[in-house]
């Protein structure tokens, strides 16, 4: 539980955010106080009546005035704004080592898994001074993953993968809320994050209920489903091959040139018909409906592992 | 003709005033006058007012423990739901543009209407339509899908009543859209002989803004109100994945239109704070035109920063580059307004009627509202408060703080021209003084719950917060009290209140040049302008305490 006046920082992102806050609050608690004792004092000095001098108003209220009080809060605002803007853009993208974990939210849960596939409910258990990755989608609606004391927030969508990342820097346990209306017990879609020393973590990962991973998962659908009919390296279908697929350019038979990244693999297996690969017919079927967000991760993931040139297709669909 | 008809003080043939003129109730329901259609308003937003207060007393008590005590969950969802809806579109966006609006815009341009009065009529039958609507979705179980009608939640997964809501708002957008057109009319066709553009009050300038947005901005609230009623009803596939859809294309079209309407809600509450700060300090607005293109450019720069809603939405990191910039550039507009009207204050003879003492409490309000919204402006601090009850706090101070001050500061201003009666002074200041630090109880409190991570439309929430909800609870008893009182000593005044003369405040502007209340064309004289608005001095100089040079109503008796 968080203490009621102050709020833990719990991230390398916390610690930046906060810079940004505090920063801002001087600025415009000082703004404030300047212009409420501006408008007090005036209103004492020339309340009707009083002796304070009047007469013809002084040459310095003028047009000049206006012009550079606007052009003064002009420059303080675009100042702002790259000292905000830079500070976004150097947290944008997750480093590279980044821990991936998934997470699915439906009404009213959270649904996390870990790389190795252990699965957990409002729970994530995350090693601490690690960078760790978040891929999240909806079963439903939307809603948002919220972790006040990482100062970290991302809606979460049905029908997408949104991602979000964060290297928490004290070990503790932290509320996860969800921040998106999302229906009847919106505020009891309540997790918690717990941030462990990087031993605990490893020792508490392996205590978890032994579960495929994703990509195994996802080689297993990848033949249940009928994909490898098509797919497989050794199929006489002639279809895109996915062996080094994942992060290629893809060249489409409308002319324009696709990155093969998680969105892009995601809709191709949903609305193949939308984004043909050049050189081959749209005989694909459609899986929208047939899959569902766990199972679309799951081939993701899977497809994502061929990417690399040491794992084969057949030796992913064999374990 | 002498100079003592001209400023009115002769008696002349008798003949009713606006409000005597027809007694009947017929005769209120068939009207064209536009002063009797604002007074329609009034009653209309005052129900509405009331209606959607009731609903968010009753969600700040359920907020008093931290596992809720008296109210289901969805029952909480419903009036939050209720709350928003009805305040919105049934309160704010009517309420200074079609009460005050109405009845002042013909009166300080010195025209006898608007320009098409039965339009004017037809837009209030339109309101009552939709209010009609809307609290039938309420009476028949409610509608759980917030203000905001989220997608695909409104559409696919909503047991409430979406359909009646949404229709409700889709009526009340096509009256915000007569309106707009009738007042744009109005501003450009009947202004008086010699009142140019910039001799225009700048409640004029504020109200020509404001139904400009409207009319450009309230055709996409309807049309994406009419693609989830299609989605839900017919079952198009336009926001739904499952069928290719995009739940996030409704929060773009949804914002284009919720965006500007914050200044469609803000912008006449500037223009009534810019009449009456110089009247109450004699003293000309400083800096005129800046005002005049400071709204200007707010209405216009205000339909590029929707985005700024959607910064966690998923959407492109350079679209919130983009829309992150245009935020702080459309905070530098409402600073100038801040600054000229302090500046106004600069030697004037100030005195501090109820009227002044809510324009003063709106500088504040606007002021502690517009700052936090800075913060909001800044990507990564918004990424963390937003959702939570900082937004909550940041958009009651906009939208309650400074408009619903500033309706009261002209309500108050005004009252003696639109009912001809004088209100009793003590009471009206001091519900104007308990009504900014009831507001300021309320909300304050709520910047720090929301910064320390409570999100907002929670029934239920970490006991860590409950100390800020029970401070924001008993701050809304004293903020209920300080909205009761008005209606209390108001309706006195109504019967024993003094009678007011054409111009109790010494004001300039047309409107106080003809009688209070006004005769049902408005004026006996086809009013000719010869001097800028705030003419309370001579250029150059200080406030005086002489009695201004109001506008010249002279020529055709």
């Amino acid at each position: 539980m968080n203490p009621v006046f102050s709020l833990p920082e719990a991230s390398t992102h916390a610690v930046r955010v906060d810079h940004i806050f505090y920063g801002l609050l001087v600025l415009t608690g000082l703004t404030m106080i300047a212009v409420f004792v501006l408008i007090v004092m005036l209103a004492v000095r020339y309340r009707r009546g009083s002796s304070a001098e009047r007469g013809p108003l002084p040459e310095i209220v003028s047009r000049e005035f206006e012009i550079g009080w606007t052009s003064a809060t002009l420059f303080l605002f675009i100042f702002l704004f790259w000292w905000a803007a830079s500070a976004d853009l150097s947290g944008l993208s997750a480093p590279a080592n980044a821990l991936e974990m998934h997470v699915v939210a439906k009404q009213w849960m959270w649904k996390t898994q870990h790389s190795n596939g252990a699965r957990e409910i409002n729970a994530l258990h995350v090693p601490v001074d690690q960078p760790v990755r978040l891929v999240m989608t909806s079963q439903d609606v939307i809603h948002s993953f919220f972790v006040p004391a990482f100062r970290v927030k991302q809606d979460v969508l049905p029908g997408r993968d949104t991602e979000i990342w964060f290297r928490a820097t004290k070990t503790g346990v932290f509320p996860l809320l969800c921040a998106e209306y999302c229906g009847t017990d919106h505020s009891m879609m309540r997790g918690r994050i717990v941030v462990m020393r990087q031993e605990d973590y490893a020792s508490w990962l392996d205590k978890q209920p032994e579960g495929d991973d994703l990509a195994h998962q996802g080689a297993q659908l990848f033949v249940a489903q009928g994909c490898s009919g098509c797919h497989a390296d050794s199929s006489s279908v002639h279809a895109p091959k996915l062996t080094g697929l994942y992060g290629s350019t893809v060249q489409l038979s409308d002319g324009r040139q696709v990155k093969a990244d998680d969105g892009y693999i995601r809709d191709s297996i949903l609305q193949p018909k939308r984004e043909v690969v050049a050189g081959y017919e749209p005989i694909m079927p459609v899986y929208a409906g047939l899959l569902d967000d766990g199972e679309v991760q799951g081939l993701t993931a899977y497809i994502r592992s061929l990417a690399s040139p040491n794992r084969t297709q057949t030796d992913g669909a064999a374990k | 003709m002498t100079d003592a008809l001209l400023t009115g003080d002769l008696p002349l043939p008798p003949r009713p005033d606006y409000l005597r003129h027809g007694v009947t109730l017929k005769s209120w329901l068939i009207t064209t006058d536009h002063k009797r259609i604002a007074i329609l308003y009034a009653i209309t937003i005052t129900i509405f007012f009331f209606m959607g207060g009731i609903a968010i007393t009753l969600v700040r008590l359920e907020l008093l423990t931290p596992n809720g005590w008296l109210l289901t969950s969805d029952t909480y969802n419903k009036l939050f739901s209720f709350h928003g809806i009805v305040m919105v579109w049934f309160f704010l966006v009517p309420s200074i543009p079609n009460t005050l609006g109405n009845f002042l815009l013909p009166l300080m341009i010195g025209a006898p209407d608007v320009a098409f009065p039965r339009l004017n009529l037809f837009s209030w039958y339109l309101t009552i339509a939709a209010g009609v609507l809307t609290v039938y979705a309420l009476i028949a179980g409610g509608v759980d899908t917030g203000w905001t009608f989220y997608t695909p939640y409104s559409t696919m997964f909503s047991n409430s009543h979406v359909f009646a809501a949404a229709s409700g708002v889709f009526v009340v957008g096509f009256a915000s859209i007569a309106t707009g057109v009738n007042f744009i009319a109005t501003t450009h066709m009947l202004r008086a002989p010699g009142m140019t553009w910039f001799r225009l009050p700048l409640f004029v300038w504020a109200i020509y803004a404001t139904s400009i947005v409207m009319v450009l901005a309230t055709p996409v609230l309807a049309i994406s109100l009419l693609l989830v009623i299609a989605e839900r009803w017919l079952g198009l596939p336009i926001f739904n994945p499952a069928n290719g859809g995009d739940p996030i294309l409704f929060q773009h079209l949804f914002w284009f239109y919720s965006h500007p309407a914050v200044y469609i809600m803000v912008l006449p509450a500037m223009g009534v704070v810019s009449e009456i700060i110089p009247c109450f300090a004699r003293r000309r607005i400083f800096g005129y035109d800046f005002m005049v293109y400071a709204m200007l450019v707010i209405a216009g720069i205000g339909f590029f920063v929707w985005g700024h809603h959607m910064f966690v939405s998923g959407q492109s990191p350079y679209a919130n580059l983009i829309f992150s910039f245009l935020s702080f550039i459309i905070a530098v507009p409402s600073a100038i307004k801040v600054f000229n009207w302090t500046a106004s204050l600069y030697r004037g003879q100030i005195s501090f009627e109820a009227p002044m003492l809510y324009a003063l409490g709106f500088v504040g309000l606007f002021t502690t509202g517009g700052l936090s919204g800075l913060f909001l402006a800044s990507i990564p601090v918004d990424v963390h408060v937003t959702d939570t009850y900082f937004v909550v706090a940041h958009f009651h101070y906009i939208m309650v703080g400074g408009s619903v001050s500033a309706f009261f500061a002209g309500l108050h201003f005004w009252w003696p021209k639109i009912t001809g009666k004088m209100y009793p002074e003590s009471w009206s200041r001091f519900a104007a003084i308990l009504m900014y630090a009831g507001f300021n109880m309320t909300f304050l409190p709520q910047f720090f719950a929301g910064y320390l991570g409570m999100p907002r439309r929670y029934h239920t929430y970490p006991p860590e917060f409950q100390i800020y909800n029970v401070m924001s609870s008993s701050g809304a008893a004293i903020l209920a009290l300080a909205y009761l009182l008005p209606l209390g000593y108001l309706a006195w005044s109504l019967y024993y209140g003094e009678r007011a003369g054409k111009n109790p405040w010494g004001a300039t502007g047309l409107e106080w040049t003809t009688f209070s209340p006004p005769p049902p064309k408005n004026f006996d004289w086809q009013p000719r302008v010869d001097r800028g608005p705030y003419d309370y001095h001579a250029e150059g100089q200080s406030a005086g305490l002489d009695p201004p040079e109001v506008q010249n109503a002279r020529g055709v008796l």
